[in-house]
């Protein structure tokens, strides 16, 4: 096995059997059979128990059309009529019998009017209920008032005919845009996410190696550039395996959820299963390139320090990167078609996050993802080269709190080391 | 045969060696000695490949040391580290691996050093929970696992108590025997009379003294007189061609420029009282060395 090879799996292996790494894949695994399940687990937190609203009704035939229209919108609510005085009532609410109190009545120009009392007035959605109920019964009995019937009823509310069409042949449809817009959400936060992780993961293996002082027999028996793309690519491999992990237990979870419940799942809702395979072809290359970027400079910067405490020094100004990366892509999200957003997706550090979002949102001629990718794998190269020199030379001293300075030795150390990098 | 032909290594301005000519024939255990500073340790990163001479070249049996021999080389540095989070299995795995051997060969290599040192028990716990003196042996073994044809040992002995130098120090010998070539570097010149027989002795990157033990100390033609007696000794110090004395808790030591002193301090004590001890000694390495660098380290 090649050295390369070795330095890779070594670290694919020693990783994925972490605790941190278990432990969050885990986590993520039960978030997402959470929130793929969301319709079963609150229908169990009693979503079935309906509410008991004791109505006192003093227009005398508004109950039963009440009770009518609270059915037709499929509201869990129980309105009875209540025989007893509005005394007793609230002292039914108050004691826990009843869950509300409604009072009918008229105005002076005869319109219906309700006042809702309960022991607090935080359930919101009852409280709507209920009030949309009125609503459609005062419109009705208003109709009735000035002669409308209900075919002409029906008409004032019917909603507006409104198509939106886009002429180019290659605009995404409204609900392409929409998949897209979910894919580039989850896609942002997953790098957000990975980034953060496995960046200071890497930082922190260099720094560990070098505190440890095992990293000079390493270097002396495996070249520092080998050594350091081992890794790059072995923790790679754990961020692709982890989304693995997470794409098919979310599927997993979405299949059980609509056997359990017989309603769409939430992959169905969303359209999740029609997003394009170019689509999801182009998220996949923007995020192993994208952490391919940030990877080679965490290791670089990794190898600048002496000790594992340093670490949080260092990744202060990628994390400033990537959250600014994130905050122009949230930007971006509602204005695609932006200037700002289309030259800042030019920008290396920005490019895996925010190419992504054009590409997904709008009909980009190919050559501009081309050139993002281009300029991307370009950065790529340029910062392995000088991670490398950087490495070869950093991972030799010790000592000295990270700065430019210090930067401008590995260099230096490494130039004069030049070579030797070929070996 | 290892080669260091004419090496400088300039960091910027400062110069850590300077002209270091070095042969080292194959099989042989070879001492290097120096301060702190001296250049030992870049010597040897030298000899690794992991810096590049400035000048001068360096050659094992003829070719350059680079990646592409790295598995003939062992290396222990001065500056212990294994991962302390790895077991000691899985850790001399991941080196031996990198050092191009097979995990059989390996794992077999890994109990018979194991079983040697006495630490069989250790194979599955965790680096970290180990004595300083066991990961030292963890550690030595790393660099000798992949039975490498030259290895370098920065300070082999530094924090081991008697017992374990006694068994690291077997070791050694046994590597040579079995035709290791053997470059260390110590401050304890006693490991260094003993397992050596040709040294150098570095200061400031330059070689002061080199060649065989034996010639060394002849070269060096100072000798040391060492009295016992039931009197007054501290007379003898002014006796002409005497250099330095040092005081012992029953007697005297003192170093002559030439072994005829000694005969004239023999005759000194002639008649004084009852003479416990009086022997001409070779001079120590010890005396060489603080003569040649001028400060002891440890």
């Amino acid at each position: 096995m090649n050295k390369f090879m070795i330095v890779m799996m070594h670290t694919y292996r020693s990783k994925i059997k972490s605790k941190p790494f278990m432990i969050s894949t885990l986590i993520t695994i039960a978030l997402l059979f959470v929130v793929t399940n969301m319709n079963e687990i609150t229908k169990m937190f009693g979503g079935e128990e309906e509410a008991k609203v004791g109505v006192i009704d003093k227009t005398g035939n508004t109950l039963p059309v009440l009770k009518e229209q609270l059915k037709a919108a499929g509201a869990d609510i129980k309105a009875e009529a209540f025989s007893k005085s509005e005394k007793d009532a609230e002292s039914s609410v108050l004691n826990g019998e009843l869950d509300g109190l409604l009072i009918l009545d008229k105005d002076t120009s005869g319109m219906i009017t309700g006042s809702y009392k309960a022991e607090d007035v935080t359930n919101q959605d009852l409280i709507t209920d209920i009030e949309m109920a009125l609503q459609q019964i005062k419109n009705k009995s208003a109709a009735e008032s000035i002669g409308l019937n209900q075919e002409q009823l029906a008409a004032i509310y019917l909603p507006v005919t409104f198509e939106k069409d886009s002429l180019s042949d290659t605009a995404k449809s409204e609900e392409e845009a929409a998949q897209v817009y979910i894919l580039v959400y989850v896609l942002l936060f997953f790098m957000y996410m990975s980034v953060m992780m496995y960046g200071s993961m890497i930082a922190v293996e260099v720094a560990t190696e070098k505190s440890s002082r095992v990293m000079e027999i390493l270097i002396s028996s495996v070249s520092p550039v080998k050594q350091m793309f081992g890794k790059i690519f072995g923790i790679v491999l754990i961020a692709l395996t982890q989304l693995a992990v997470f794409v098919a237990a979310g599927i997993t979870s979405a299949k059980l959820n609509e056997r359990l419940s017989g309603s769409e799942s939430i992959i169905k809702e969303f359209k999740l299963n029609e997003i394009p395979i170019p689509l999801i072809i182009y998220a996949l290359l923007f995020f192993v390139l994208g952490f391919f970027l940030y990877a080679t400079l965490f290791a670089m910067l990794g190898s600048l320090i002496t000790r594992v405490e340093e670490v949080n020094n260092i990744m202060t100004p990628v994390v400033i990167l990537i959250v600014a990366a994130f905050m122009i892509a949230m930007y971006g999200r509602e204005n695609p078609e932006s200037g700002f957003v289309a030259g800042a997706s030019y920008f290396p550090f920005f490019t895996p996050m925010l190419m992504l979002l054009r590409v997904g949102m709008l009909s980009l001629p190919v050559w501009e993802v081309a050139l993002g990718i281009g300029v991307l794998v370009g950065a790529i190269l340029l910062f392995a080269v000088i991670g490398a020199r950087v490495y070869r030379g950093g991972v030799l001293m010790y000592g000295n709190a990270p700065s430019l300075k210090l930067f401008k030795q590995a260099i230096l150390l490494s130039k004069q080391e030049k070579k030797n990098t070929t070996g | 045969m290892l080669t260091i032909k004419d090496v400088r290594k300039q960091f910027g301005s400062f110069t850590a060696v300077e002209g270091l000519n070095l042969e080292i024939p194959k099989g042989e255990i070879f001492g290097l000695l120096g301060a702190n500073g001296a250049g030992k340790t870049t010597t040897f990163r030298m000899i690794l490949g992991l810096l590049t001479p400035t000048r001068g070249e360096i050659s094992w049996n003829e070719k350059e040391i680079s990646y592409e021999t790295s598995d003939l080389v062992g290396y222990l540095p001065e500056e212990r580290g294994l991962y302390p989070k790895l077991t000691v299995r899985e850790q001399l795995i991941y080196l031996g691996q990198l050092r191009g051997m097979s995990r059989t060969l390996i794992q077999e290599q890994t109990e018979k050093w194991l079983k040697r040192f006495g630490a069989e028990e250790y194979l599955n716990k965790k680096v970290e929970s180990l004595s300083k003196g066991n990961q030292q042996k963890i550690q030595f073994i790393a660099a000798v696992l992949h039975r490498p044809e030259l290895l370098i040992l920065d300070e082999p002995f530094s924090g081991l108590d008697p017992v374990n130098v006694e068994l690291l120090k077997n070791a050694v010998h046994e590597l040579k025997k079995e035709g290791t070539t053997i470059v260390f570097s110590s401050h304890r010149m006693e490991h260094v009379e003993e397992l050596c027989e040709h040294l150098c002795i570095m200061h400031k990157g330059n070689s002061v003294v080199h060649g065989s033990l034996k010639d060394i100390k002849r070269a060096f033609g100072k000798k040391n007189v060492s009295v016992k007696a039931d009197f007054d000794l501290r007379y003898l110090k002014d006796t002409k061609g005497v250099l330095k004395h040092r005081l012992t808790a029953d007697g005297i030591t003192l170093q002559v420029e030439r072994e005829e002193v000694a005969n004239d301090l023999f005759q000194a004590i002639q008649a004084k009282g009852f003479v416990r001890k009086f022997e001409l000694e070779e001079p120590s390495l010890n005396d060489i060395f603080i003569e040649k660098v001028g400060v002891v380290h440890e």
